[in-house]
């Protein structure tokens, strides 16, 4: 799985309450949850974010409520990669089971800046940032997170029966 | 190699003879929880799956508590979809406004987890139930989608931090005072994917609403699950809400830990955590006047009758400050009911302060009580993050009921000592 995107920077302890406020929480539409994303923390998001536009972020990104809401408006705001310094558990486990892709790489976090373009190969755990030329090595996913990433979810994954 | 509490539950309930940590492994659950924000992305998902019935419908459960009594029409409509589901599933523990009450507060009492239970629900406070020595951990709607399909869930077995407590408490201090001061310490993800396990000759010295206290906020430090050892007190709570048989797991001398953090309980002050994180926790010696516009005594994390007993010994007889706007609520209906009839309600009253029925509601900034622009809350409940309680510009003082109750007289925030004494 290859994505290449423009990066929106962020820095540490993106907590879920900013990145979809429990005020918008009365709904579970996935388009009228990414009209609010990230509203509390940068209001521009909405209005900038593109088809394909990759998030870098601090540590522990996602922390706080366990609400799916928040990997799932930031998947229907577009975003393809979430590349971040530590994710929160909850929000990780989260991601990959609604299908967006996320991944841990501190260097690559620090070594990209906001509007950077990037492309990152998490078959083969590489990270280019395609603005500086420079290469970044992380994890590559297990062929099972894979598997639930291209599928668009854990459930999906389920009912067609690639995940048993 | 010695196995945490939780790896023993873990190995248990995956029908395994040990486990270690990073192991992946697959275990039954006993339970499987969602609320009216959580479930209805759940049953969403679940209906993908094509599957006629949940695994057991004793064990799996609905709590319509964040944004009810409904709070506007949408919300309704959440709460219908759960109640609809819970109706056409035969689902035995559905909890409606009426019998409903904050989850976290409500699952302990109504006797629906046990020592030695595994319990994932999607909320992340879920950790709360390791007060009473069950490995319960918050996870969002899909798992629970799943869990409810199939009666198991995957997991990464955690390593962990031992907290060994010893001394006893000072007059005013509490759970809270305890858990706020460990946040400081370690940070927000000082336990991140890690247990926080509870134990040591201190243990005794903490009521089980203090242990649930500090259990419900182990995810504040980005932790997995927070878990107490298990005592006479945890069986003696137990059986006195009607739970299950306990199954009591204890750590192996040996078990292997991260990390062994001691914590002299005499030595921890009231403790404030100030904006936006949780591990801003400061001492009174810290800070100088901070004025406020709101206090609110309630939630999973202190919206028990302990916590309304001690806010209610400090306010009895005096005045809330003008200005100052308190919002009180117990947890549950039973912790309401038990309120009234020692006069605890009365006493909020007359003070000035409202009394309401139990919800989430402020905690989240759902309901009954959001803050305007650049307004000031003493909080008793567990999140101070941006925006948490209302505007973006507002701001969330995570503290005690006893602070909480000390700061609704002054107006400002403010030690229990100053207002009763040490």
């Amino acid at each position: 799985m290859k994505y290449t995107g423009d990066v929106i920077k962020y820095a540490d302890n993106v907590d879920t309450d900013v990145i979809i406020p429990a005020r918008y929480l009365n709904t579970s539409d996935h388009k009228e949850l990414a009209s609010h994303c990230m509203e509390d923390l940068d209001k521009t998001f909405t209005s900038r974010v593109k088809q394909g536009d990759i998030i870098t972020a601090g540590f522990n990104f996602g922390c706080g409520s366990s609400r799916e809401h928040a990997p799932i408006a930031i998947k229907a705001s577009g975003v393809s990669l979430v590349i971040a310094k530590s994710f929160a558990r909850i929000f990780y486990r989260n991601s990959i089971n609604i299908g967006l892709a996320i991944v841990e790489c501190p260097e690559a976090v620090d070594g990209i800046n906001d509007g950077d373009r990037v492309e990152a190969d998490l078959d083969t755990g590489v990270i280019r940032n395609l603005t500086t030329g420079k290469e970044y090595k992380t994890q590559p996913f297990p062929e099972f997170v894979q598997k639930i990433i291209e599928n668009g979810g854990l459930i999906n994954s389920i009912a067609e029966g690639v995940i048993k | 190699m010695g196995m945490t509490m939780t790896q023993k539950i873990l190995a248990s309930h995956a029908g395994l003879d040990s486990v270690q940590a990073g192991q992946l492994i697959l275990a039954s659950l006993d339970l499987v929880l969602g609320n009216d924000i959580t479930s209805p992305v759940a049953i969403k998902e679940f209906s993908k799956l094509g599957r006629d019935s949940v695994f057991d419908r004793d064990k799996v459960t609905m709590v319509m508590d964040h944004f009810a009594p409904n709070k506007d029409i949408k919300a309704s409509e959440q709460c219908k979809m759960c109640r609809e589901f819970c109706g056409e599933k035969n689902i035995t523990h559905f909890y409606d406004v009426g019998k409903m009450g904050v989850e976290h507060a409500l699952l302990p009492e109504q006797g629906l987890v046990t020592a030695g239970n595994l319990v994932i629900g999607a909320d992340s406070h879920t950790c709360t139930y390791g007060a009473l020595g069950a490995f319960s951990t918050g996870v969002g709607s899909t798992d629970m989608a799943c869990g409810m399909a199939t009666g198991k869930a995957w997991f990464k077995v955690p390593s962990a931090i031992k907290f060994n407590l010893t001394g006893k408490l000072q007059k005013y201090v509490s759970g809270k005072d305890v858990i706020l001061h460990i946040i400081g310490k370690i940070g927000v993800d000082g336990a991140l994917y890690r247990s926080m396990e509870f134990s040591g000759e201190g243990l005794s010295e903490l009521s089980v609403a203090d242990r649930l206290c500090i259990a419900n906020m182990a995810i504040e430090a980005g932790a997995k699950n927070g878990i107490f050892e298990v005592d006479e007190l945890t069986l003696e709570y137990i059986k006195e809400h009607g739970g299950a048989e306990p199954k009591i797991f204890k750590a192996d001398d040996d078990a292997e830990y991260d990390e062994v953090i001691n914590i002299n309980l005499s030595e921890i002050e009231p403790t404030v955590s100030f904006p936006h994180l949780p591990e801003n926790a400061k001492t009174f010696s810290e800070f100088g006047d901070v004025k406020i516009d709101q206090v609110v005594i309630g939630s999973c994390t202190n919206g028990r009758l302990e916590d309304l007993i001690i806010a209610a010994e400090i306010m009895k007889g005096k005045k809330c400050a003008d200005g100052v706007r308190v919002i009180i609520i117990p947890a549950t209906q039973q912790i309401y009911l038990d309120a009234m009839e020692m006069g605890l309600l009365k006493i909020f009253i007359e003070s000035g302060a409202v009394v309401s029925t139990p919800t989430c509601g402020p905690c989240l900034g759902g309901h009954m009580g959001i803050l305007a622009k650049g307004e000031r809350a003493v909080a008793t409940t567990n999140r101070n993050f941006v925006g948490r309680m209302g505007d973006p510009t507002s701001e969330v003082y995570l503290a005690s009921p006893a602070v909480a109750a000390a700061s609704a007289i002054t107006g400002k925030i403010t030690s229990p000592w100053e207002v009763m004494g040490k």
